[in-house]
């Protein structure tokens, strides 16, 4: 298998072309992630969410080129919305990230929602896997601007950096029911404007409300992405959360949930599609019995699920 | 049920031409026409253009050159591409484009060059119906 191959030896058309198969459901995509698939599990995958506009591209390039510095090697993924309307999407990310983008070490790939609700795109999943199995160090995700619901993040990343700026009003607490909750580290970003010290402190306000004794209290750090301040900073709380997670024994059993939750899913998604697909009629005739009221649908259902069973 | 295939497109600014407008109206008219549509920004290197198209696996490349520098700079894009044996995206250009130097860019392997006033639904359709993959 060719792409196989030139993942494994480090070809990036490889890489991005697998991707791409990826993106449009290709048959031959799996294939080539069935082969990738006991290469994967050596890089760290790092989530990095927050509003529209708050700096997420700026930070991540910082950050990208602070991992370099240590002789890291990174891939990037950076969601940006599909527009509903016409399917098309605007990808700019990489406006931000233009001065990563000859560096060898570094793969960035920019990638529409496609449909998907969560802040990530379905394909990114599989994306974070051949990336992985190029051999990257660390894989950075940059979701599209997210409100407070888009935190399908933490089902693919070992860890999540929340970026916040000042000036939003009362976002810390609109936003508070979603995102804050995933927040690992928190980036105050734009820390060169006006109420960067006032969201540090409702920040921590509203830690300490939430704060469960067990957890690890997040560290909020003030970050400037346009001039690399506070960056040593935040690639310094990103290694001590890394170094404590993995030492706790906490990124093995998130990593296991996440297998099993991605295994269930993939199991549900293909056994609801054969059911879908074999007893189409049967379940078209109940659906009638129950809008005639000659049947109800928790009856119905167990008459299904007989039929499923009996192999009828 | 496979729809249409979505059309990837990079579009860049080779070289230290200021002028974004028509970039930004093609970018914009391209996603209103159901692509993905990478903007890259301003001053990009020939060799820039060439990684991000490669990374991005994009179906098209869009150069857009408003400062007169169009017969070094797309040339030598061409070249890179070739250099690295790709034949399969389709690399069309725009702006402020003598029709003179039309002909000697499209040997070089621009496909097509449009030129202010050209109506976006041409672009679009030539797009369509030229992409190699
Ligand atoms: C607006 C403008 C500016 C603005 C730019 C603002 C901006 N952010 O874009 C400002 C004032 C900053 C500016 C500055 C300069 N400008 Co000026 N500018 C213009 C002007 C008047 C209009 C350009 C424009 O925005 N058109 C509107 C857009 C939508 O059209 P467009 O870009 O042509 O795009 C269309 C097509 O070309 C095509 N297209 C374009 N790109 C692409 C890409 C793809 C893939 C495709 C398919 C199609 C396509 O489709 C678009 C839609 O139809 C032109 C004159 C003109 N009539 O073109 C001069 C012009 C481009 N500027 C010129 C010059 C010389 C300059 C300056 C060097 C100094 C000066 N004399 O003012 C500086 C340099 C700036 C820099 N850093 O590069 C010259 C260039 C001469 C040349 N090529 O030999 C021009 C032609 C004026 C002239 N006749 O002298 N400029
Ligand atoms: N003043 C200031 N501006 C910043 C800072 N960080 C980023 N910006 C600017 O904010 C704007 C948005 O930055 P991006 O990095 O594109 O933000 P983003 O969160 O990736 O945006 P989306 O992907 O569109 O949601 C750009 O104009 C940046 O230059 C900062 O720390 N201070
Ligand atoms: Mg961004």
């Amino acid at each position: 298998m060719e792409l196989v191959d030139g993942i494994l030896k480090k070809d990036k058309r490889a890489a991005a072309r697998l991707i791409t198969l990826i993106e449009r459901e290709d048959p031959t995509a799996i294939d080539a992630l069935k082969k990738l698939y006991k290469y994967t599990g050596n890089s760290i995958v790092i989530g990095i969410t927050g509003p529209p506009g708050a700096g997420k591209s700026s930070l991540v390039n910082e950050l990208a080129k602070k991992m370099r510095e240590k002789g890291k090697t990174v891939g990037i993924i950076a969601v940006d919305p599909t527009s509903p309307f016409t399917g098309g999407a605007l990808l700019g990310d990489r406006i931000r990230m233009q001065e990563l983008t000859l560096d060898p070490g570094i793969f960035i790939r920019s990638m529409a929602s496609r449909g998907s609700l969560g802040g990530i795109a379905k394909a990114t999943y599989d994306a974070v896997n051949v990336l992985d199995a190029f051999g990257m160090d660390y894989i950075i995700i940059e979701t599209v601007g997210v409100g407070q619901t888009e935190i399908d993040i933490v089902k693919v990343a070992d860890m999540v950096v929340v970026v916040l700026v000042p000036g939003l009003g009362d976002d810390v607490q609109a936003i508070k029911a979603g995102i804050m909750e995933i927040a690992d580290i928190f980036a105050v970003n734009k820390s060169d404007r006006e109420g960067a010290d006032k969201l540090v402190t409702e920040i921590e306000m509203m830690l300490d409300l939430s704060q469960n004794e067990l957890d690890l209290r997040p560290p909020i750090v003030k970050t400037v992405a346009t001039s690399g301040i506070g960056i040593d900073e935040l690639e310094a709380k990103i290694s001590e959360h890394l170094s404590y997670i993995q030492y706790k024994g906490v990124l093995e059993q998130k990593r296991k949930e996440k297998t099993r939750e991605k295994f269930m899913e993939l199991i549900k998604f293909h056994i609801s599609k054969i059911i879908f697909q074999e007893k189409g009629n049967i379940i078209e005739n109940l659906l009638k019995d129950i809008s005639n009221k000659v049947i109800d649908p928790y009856t119905a259902m167990e008459k299904l699920l007989q039929c499923i069973l009996k192999g009828e | 049920m496979q729809c249409e295939r979505t059309i990837r497109v990079l579009i860049a600014k080779p070289g230290l031409d200021g002028h974004d407008r028509g970039a930004k109206v093609i970018a914009r008219a391209l996603r209103d026409a159901g692509m993905e549509v990478i903007y890259t920004g301003l001053r990009q290197t020939p060799e820039q253009i060439v990684e991000a198209a490669i990374q991005e696996d994009v179906d098209v490349i869009g150069l857009s050159i408003l400062s007169g520098a169009h017969n070094v700079l797309f040339p030598r894009i061409m070249e890179l591409l070739k250099e690295k044996g790709i034949d399969d995206i389709l690399v069309i250009g725009g702006g402020v484009i003598p029709h003179d130097d039309i002909p000697f860019l499209k040997k070089c392997g621009i496909a097509e060059v449009f030129t202010p006033g050209t109506p976006i639904s041409q672009i679009i359709e030539f797009i369509k119906n030229n992409v190699k993959k």
